[in-house]
């Protein structure tokens, strides 16, 4: 459990992650969830969250209590060291330390562990096998690339035992390819350590795909603190969480592979999704977030068509800010699932779109790919 | 080509260098990291203060060494009576004078390369479970050696030359005090030494750039690791 409800007030603005810092960062959390991610655009004060979590900033008034046991509090004057917190923090650009090699920077933290006396969930053999980093003990950090690095870094995290593993933007300075292996890579780690995650990102992908529970950050502050799929259903959050890439979260069970084809079957409570690949076990619960760009709407069931997925809908509303593209939004027909749509103005008005019209809901079963499918445990 | 005696002074000299170093490395590797890391009260005195033998005439450091750690002197005595440890006129002495002469140097290019270390690597041991004293041995150090070892070079180099300190404080005792450039003080006093003049002179700049040589070496070796040049 996590109670974290504390302010910073720094004495001169500081330039935060990126541009436009802020002079003031107040949070209020308190989750359960096994991944929380704080999430929010750069300069909201997500790291200075991070960074209060773990003791590299001091709060200037409030308190932090992880699973009972008090970190911080300034008003009985509770502030326990960085080193004797237990988090594993994995910091946006590694952080390896230079002049040792990765077998020692794994093990820089055990230490602790072994001072700690708790016992080691987190065996050196099981988690560098689990992040492959057997090539790579005798290696310097100098010769590593980007994605090994940060492999690396979260191996050494994981081997001080953390009871909190803080990841602040750890896929940050990778590109494409190496975002997913390491994605792949926290949701092992979560489902083989069960220790719990607190992940900084302003990426909804990863957010969606990855997280329990999503606080939203805005100007220093929490606007928000719930599950992901309501965070990021809601409509008075959309000025943060969709401004971009709208769409909505499904919570979806895999039912069946089709080896052949290479698919698998997804239901919802409102229907059932195919998509790509074949990796998900039948039964394996998944997120699956549908953009509200790659969503068509057509008056009647096409025929002769490639896209895959095509469910039943109902028009609920329309989000006309005028310009070229509006939103649609249709509730699903098997149980009040919604979906969005964006789409030109000019088909809507060929289409006659009006709300409590029936349609179908088009969607490309390769719009899902690895990045938005997200599997929970 | 040398004589024992011309010997025995480069002995002595390097023994006096080499004590001098050997003191002050410790508490210039604790005034580097405060300056480097820390803010506190009294910050820019005792900046200043560690300074001081950079600027202040050595005369009148051999001086307040006379004053303070003569026989009569506060320091002195106490230290005489409780270690028995006599530094006035003694080699000693000498050691202590060219300490306090390079200490700020050695503090400035320990302070430097203790700066260029990453704060955040050293944040990042801390969250590892690392005290901030182990953090110091275990990143700190290891990673400003290369400067450490410079500032301890300078310092060393320094101490083969400090002349002003050394010959107020303790005088200049041939086998006790006399160190190089004392020696060639001496004999430029009296007649016809011009040939040991140019022997210790040549002595002199071949110790010095030997430690010149050493710190640049080390120098070029430490960016080539740092730029990743394999295991």
């Amino acid at each position: 459990m996590i109670e974290f409800e504390a302010e910073v007030r720094f004495a001169v603005p500081r330039r935060g992650e990126g541009q436009g810092g802020v002079e003031r960062v107040s949070a209020t959390l308190r989750s359960e969830a096994r991944i929380l991610a704080l999430f929010g655009r750069s300069g909201s004060g997500k790291s200075t969250v991070v960074n209060m979590l773990a003791g590299l900033v001091r709060p200037t008034r409030g308190h932090i209590v992880i699973d009972g046991e008090t970190w911080f509090d300034a008003a009985l004057g509770v502030d326990t060291p960085i080193e004797r917190r237990g988090v594993g923090y994995v910091f946006q650009d590694g952080l390896l330390f230079p002049h040792l090699n990765v077998g020692e920077n794994l093990r820089y933290g055990a230490r602790r562990a072994v001072r700690r006396e708790v016992s080691a969930t987190l065996g050196f053999d099981a988690v560098v096998d689990l992040l492959g980093l057997r090539p790579l003990l005798a290696r310097v950090p100098a010769s590593l690339s980007g994605g090994e690095r940060q492999r690396v870094a979260i191996g050494r995290a994981l081997l001080s035992q953390p009871r909190l593993l803080l990841m602040d933007e750890p896929l940050a300075s990778l590109d494409n390819a190496r975002r997913g292996e390491i994605l792949r890579l926290i949701e092992a780690v979560r489902d083989e350590f069960r220790v719990r995650i607190v992940y900084v990102s302003h990426s909804v992908g990863e957010v969606t795909r990855l997280a329990d529970e999503v606080a939203v950050m805005n100007d220093g502050c929490t606007i928000a603190c719930a599950d992901t799929e309501t965070v990021f259903n809601r409509d008075d959050l959309r000025p943060y969480t969709g401004r971009f890439e709208g769409g909505v979260l499904l919570e979806a069970t895999a039912t069946r592979c089709d080896e052949r084809l290479a698919m698998t079957h997804y239901r919802f409570d409102g229907g059932e999704l195919v998509a790509p690949g074949t990796d998900t076990a039948p039964g394996a619960r998944v997120r699956i977030r549908i953009r509200a760009r790659d969503v068509a709407i057509a008056l009647t069931r096409p025929s002769g068509l490639s896209i895959r997925n095509v469910l039943p809908a109902t028009v609920a509303a329309i989000d006309d800010r005028g310009g070229a593209i509006v939103e649609v939004r249709l509730s699903l027909a098997g149980g009040g699932h919604a979906l969005l749509a964006r789409i030109t103005r000019a088909a809507l008005d060929e289409l006659q779109l009006a709300p409590g019209l029936p349609v179908f809901a088009l969607i490309k079963a390769i719009a899902f790919d690895r990045r938005s499918l997200g599997f929970t445990a | 080509m040398l004589s024992n005696d011309e010997f025995a002074i480069i002995a002595l000299s390097l023994r006096v260098a080499a004590a001098s170093v050997v003191l002050s490395v410790p508490l210039a590797l604790g005034c580097a990291w405060l300056l480097a890391r820390r803010s506190f009260h009294g910050k820019t005195l005792f900046d200043a203060l560690v300074h001081l033998p950079l600027v202040l005439p050595p005369v009148v450091i051999g001086y307040a060494l006379l004053v303070l750690f003569g026989r009569q002197g506060v320091l002195g005595a106490a230290l005489a009576d409780c270690c028995g440890i006599t530094l006035a006129f003694r080699w000693t002495g000498a050691a202590l004078a060219a300490a306090v002469m390079g200490f700020p140097l050695m503090v400035r290019a320990m302070r430097l390369s203790i700066e260029a270390v990453s704060p955040r690597l050293e944040a990042a041991a801390r969250t590892l479970g690392a005290s901030r004293w182990r953090v110091f041995w275990t990143v700190t150090l290891p990673l400003s050696l290369p400067g450490v070892v410079v500032g301890v070079l300078l310092a060393f180099a320094r101490s083969l030359g400090e002349f002003g300190a050394t010959i107020t404080f303790v005088s200049n005792i041939p086998g006790e005090t006399q160190t190089l450039p004392l020696a060639i003080y001496s004999l430029t006093q009296s007649p016809g030494g011009d040939a040991a003049i140019l022997r210790l002179c040549a002595v002199s700049v071949a110790l010095a750039l030997m430690a010149l040589a050493a710190s640049e070496w080390i120098n070029r070796r430490a960016t080539r690791q740092q730029r990743g040049g394999g295991s």
